[in-house]
């Protein structure tokens, strides 16, 4: 994979399949523009994404992962904001771990209606990337 | 693992290909391993390609296919029952949303739209290799709909359910029914008024047994899923004795010394604190408006029916789908906007339709004989851009003149507006004497059957005249009296002006100002801000929120024929949700691997269901899913110390091997 492009940082998004995910074809639907490097997998719950995938997401050279989390909309539950909230805390350690900058994995709680806040998040994380990729 | 697959490619008409390079799409992934016959095609869900899909299937005995088109919340469903048609497990179709998140989010950006499709569809085909033949779950769903909006829409929605066997619960936040409708009076095809309609709606609700109406009610709280929703209604009571004194009733209106604006006249008139919507509303009791009543007691003094003792309840209702038909309000103009509230003989349409409604024998407002009307067309809708037309503003000690800057964000045009305004001219001037109907257009839409209503105006001898956006007509008050200008293109922009006795601003649907029940159910909300569906053609009345639908004007500006065609609509879909007492769910569950488990209990404590158990096996102590319970959150993934556990369908292989695709570079 190559490095960090001049305009846009290469992010993997990880969004959910009922809340996150129709906030992002809500965000194209009203031509929301935001990088084309930007890539979205869809799960079904923000808190079952696991540390391994997001580190390997690292190590195959994407420059930052943003988790579109369910937040209090979750349709599995309230505890889902924490459960989240701890599984970002345990990657931020492993991150560290490998001498990885932990504010390149990025979390927010994107609702289904979301879209003009998705692209705010992806925008000023790309900020941030470039930043960082170019200091 | 799957190893003979098919990829199609979808223009989407140009949505798609006029921003990704479709064909080098299918250039890049054609080769890709396991990929047998790569395709583009013009619409992906076009009979004429599904066939062709079917036919690829079984004659290749393809395995497994990708098909990159629009959003999965649009087309799942269809090539899942291609997949069916076609005799491969649905699980075995993997889809690359290609648009929404493609070619619409960055049509700023060809080359990068074209790149990032050639990264999905190469990720989804990752996935397929590995995609398994499942069969899917089925979970209890309540035979019960809640019906949200007791207008035109919410309530034939009902009586639809109601007569398909369907428990309904129609829940209304004002004290009565019809909703907007209830305030118009002669309606056109049929010549029936508004009340009349309502009341035979209401008449056939009451007939059913299994609709159970809740007035002054309002949704405070909602929580589960498709199936299995529960909602939290609050109830206002009416302050009144259902079975009550109808004379002293009256008597005591009367004696009601508070006095305020009736919403139901558009503020032209007021009303008492206890009151009535209009003589056959219904339900037919009145209510006391607690928030503006004094508690002065003299109702109390006079009739014995008026009951301050009722108290506000919360009852809590459980049903398997919602149906949202919440409505619209009519667009307020600013102050100062074509002269409204700047000079009193300027009004909205459905202030009009009011006062020719409340008028008997001539037509009058604030004390004036009104034979000359000017109607203004397309206030609050069609809006343009900020400077995009020529706002002009000028007063001097004797002359006044409105703004008339037509700027704003509504851009869509409301529809019913030039169809209302004139039936409304036309019933004015078969009503009362010495009438003269100005229209100041931009172009009239009264289409279908509707053209009928504009050429009786024509032959009425009502006079059309008609100016684009950039020069909208002029209102002068000069000397006390109001004149109409315009620059008319019929007559190559002849500059023409009419005294107006009345000016009625021709104002169409927003939506709703009180948006909270919306933000209860997240529901989104389009670029015109009314509720948004799935796809305005191929799934019409269903949101993103599964087992929510949406019907009538709270989706966008409709007249009648259309709202009620939405309701019918709205609740076929509603009662698909709950007709058979179960839904088939995704087979996606959690599974343990025995060799790795060694049991800590950390999963089970993340497990909000109960899904998981310990059991002995083999000798050692594991974790078991019980795949009836488990919904396939995945909650329990992250926590497990030895990764032994995985979602089906989201193994880490299947994760990281998309991840792989993702991030390889494009030769």
């Amino acid at each position: 994979m190559a490095g960090i492009s001049a305009k846009s940082a290469r992010i993997l998004v990880f969004s959910t399949e009922k809340i996150s995910d129709p906030a992002i074809d809500m965000a194209g639907l009203l031509k929301l523009h935001y990088p084309p490097t930007v890539y979205t997998i869809s799960v079904p719950c923000s808190s079952c994404i696991k540390p391994v995938w997001i580190l390997h997401a690292f190590e195959k050279g994407f420059d930052g992962v943003f988790i579109a989390a369910d937040g209090s909309d979750c349709t599995y539950g309230e505890s889902c904001t924490d459960k989240t909230g701890r599984l970002v805390s345990m990657t931020h350690e492993k991150m560290k771990e490998k001498k990885l900058d932990p504010a390149r994995l990025r979390m927010a709680a994107i609702c289904s209606v979301c879209s003009e806040a998705f692209v705010k998040q992806i925008k000023s994380f790309n900020q941030y990337l470039l930043q960082i990729t170019q200091s | 693992m799957n190893r003979k697959l098919g990829v199609y490619i979808c223009h989407c008409g140009g949505n798609i290909s006029d921003y990704v390079d479709v064909e080098k799409v299918k250039a890049a992934v054609e080769h890709e391993e396991g990929v047998f016959l790569a395709r583009t095609t013009m619409f992906a869900c076009s009979d004429a390609t599904q066939k062709e899909m079917v036919e690829d299937i079984r004659s290749n005995q393809l395995d497994g296919i990708v098909v990159a088109s629009c959003s999965p919340k649009l087309h799942l469903t269809t090539f899942r029952a291609v997949s069916e048609r076609a005799g491969l497990n649905k699980y075995n179709y993997v889809h690359a949303n290609i648009r929404e998140q493609v070619s619409w989010a960055h049509s700023d950006n060809k080359p990068g739209a074209t790149e990032k499709a050639i990264h999905l569809v190469r990720s989804a085909i990752a996935k397929v290799r590995l995609a398994q033949s499942l069969e899917p779950i089925t979970i209890p769903s309540r035979k019960a709909v809640a019906i949200i909006g007791a207008g035109i829409s919410g309530m034939r929605a009902a009586i639809e359910l109601a007569d398909m066997g369907c428990p309904v619960t129609l829940i209304e936040r004002e004290h009565f029914v019809g909703g907007r409708v209830a305030q118009w009076d002669l309606l056109f095809t049929t010549d029936q008024t508004g009340k009349e309609l309502v009341t035979r709606l209401y008449d056939d609700i009451a007939k059913r047994s299994n609709i159970r109406l809740l007035t002054g009610a309002e949704v405070t709280a909602n929580s589960g899923n498709i199936g299995d929703f529960t909602l939290k209604v609050k109830i206002t009571p009416r302050y009144i004795l259902e079975k009550c004194d109808q004379g002293n009733l009256q008597k005591a209106i009367d004696a009601c010394p508070v006095e305020v604006p009736d919403e139901f006249n558009f503020k032209i008139t007021t009303r008492k604190a206890i009151y009535h919507n209009f003589p056959s509303e219904h339900p037919q009791y009145p209510v006391i408006d607690i928030k503006n009543c004094t508690r002065c007691g003299e109702c109390e003094k006079i009739c014995g029916s008026v009951d301050f003792t009722q108290e506000e309840t919360t009852v809590e209702i459980k049903v398997g789908s919602v149906l949202m038909a919440t409505g619209f309000d009519p667009y307020t103009p600013s102050e100062g906007e074509f002269g409204y509230l700047q000079f009193d003989n300027v009004v909205t349409l459905p202030q009009f339709k009011r006062i020719i409604d409340l008028c008997e024998g001539k037509l009058t407002f604030k004390g004036k004989d009104i034979h000359n009307i000017a109607y203004i067309y397309c206030v609050g809708s069609r809006q343009v851009e900020a400077g995009a037309n020529a706002p002009v503003s000028q007063a001097t000690e004797n002359r006044e003149e409105a703004s008339r800057d037509i700027s704003g964000e509504n851009r869509y045009c409301s529809r019913y507006c030039c169809t209302s305004v004139i039936h409304s001219a036309i019933e004015t001037k078969k009503r009362f004497k010495g009438i003269t109907n100005y229209h100041f257009t931009r172009g009239i839409r009264t289409y279908g059957k509707q053209e009928l209503l504009y050429s009786e105006s024509l032959s009425m001898g009502d006079i059309y005249l008609q100016s684009y956006e950039d020069d909208p007509p002029s209102i002068i008050r000069e000397n006390g009296k109001t004149t109409v200008k315009i620059n008319d293109i019929m007559t190559g922009r002849k500059e023409i002006s009419v005294n107006a006795d009345l000016v009625v601003l021709v104002t169409g649907m927003v939506p709703r100002s009180d948006n909270s029940v919306g933000s209860l159910f997240k529901l989104p909300r389009g670029r015109d801000k009314f509720f948004n569906e799935i796809h305005m053609k191929l799934r019409p009345v269903e949101t993103v929120i599964d087992g929510i639908t949406i019907c009538g004007a709270c989706q966008g500006p409709k007249n009648i024929t259309e709202s009620v065609c939405s309701a019918l609509s709205a609740a076929t879909k509603s009662f698909s949700y709950v007709s058979k007492g179960e839904l088939e769910l995704e087979p996606i569950i959690a599974r343990v691997d025995a060799t790795l488990c060694t049991w800590c209990g950390k999963c089970m404590e993340a497990c909000p269901f109960d899904a998981v158990k310990k059991v002995s096996e083999a000798g050692k102590e594991i974790a078991v899913i019980n795949n009836s319970v488990c919904k396939g959150c995945g909650m329990c993934l992250p926590v497990c110390p030895v990764n032994a556990i995985d979602l089906v369908a989201y193994s880490d292989q299947e994760m990281e091997t998309m991840i792989n695709a993702l991030a390889e570079d494009i030769k």
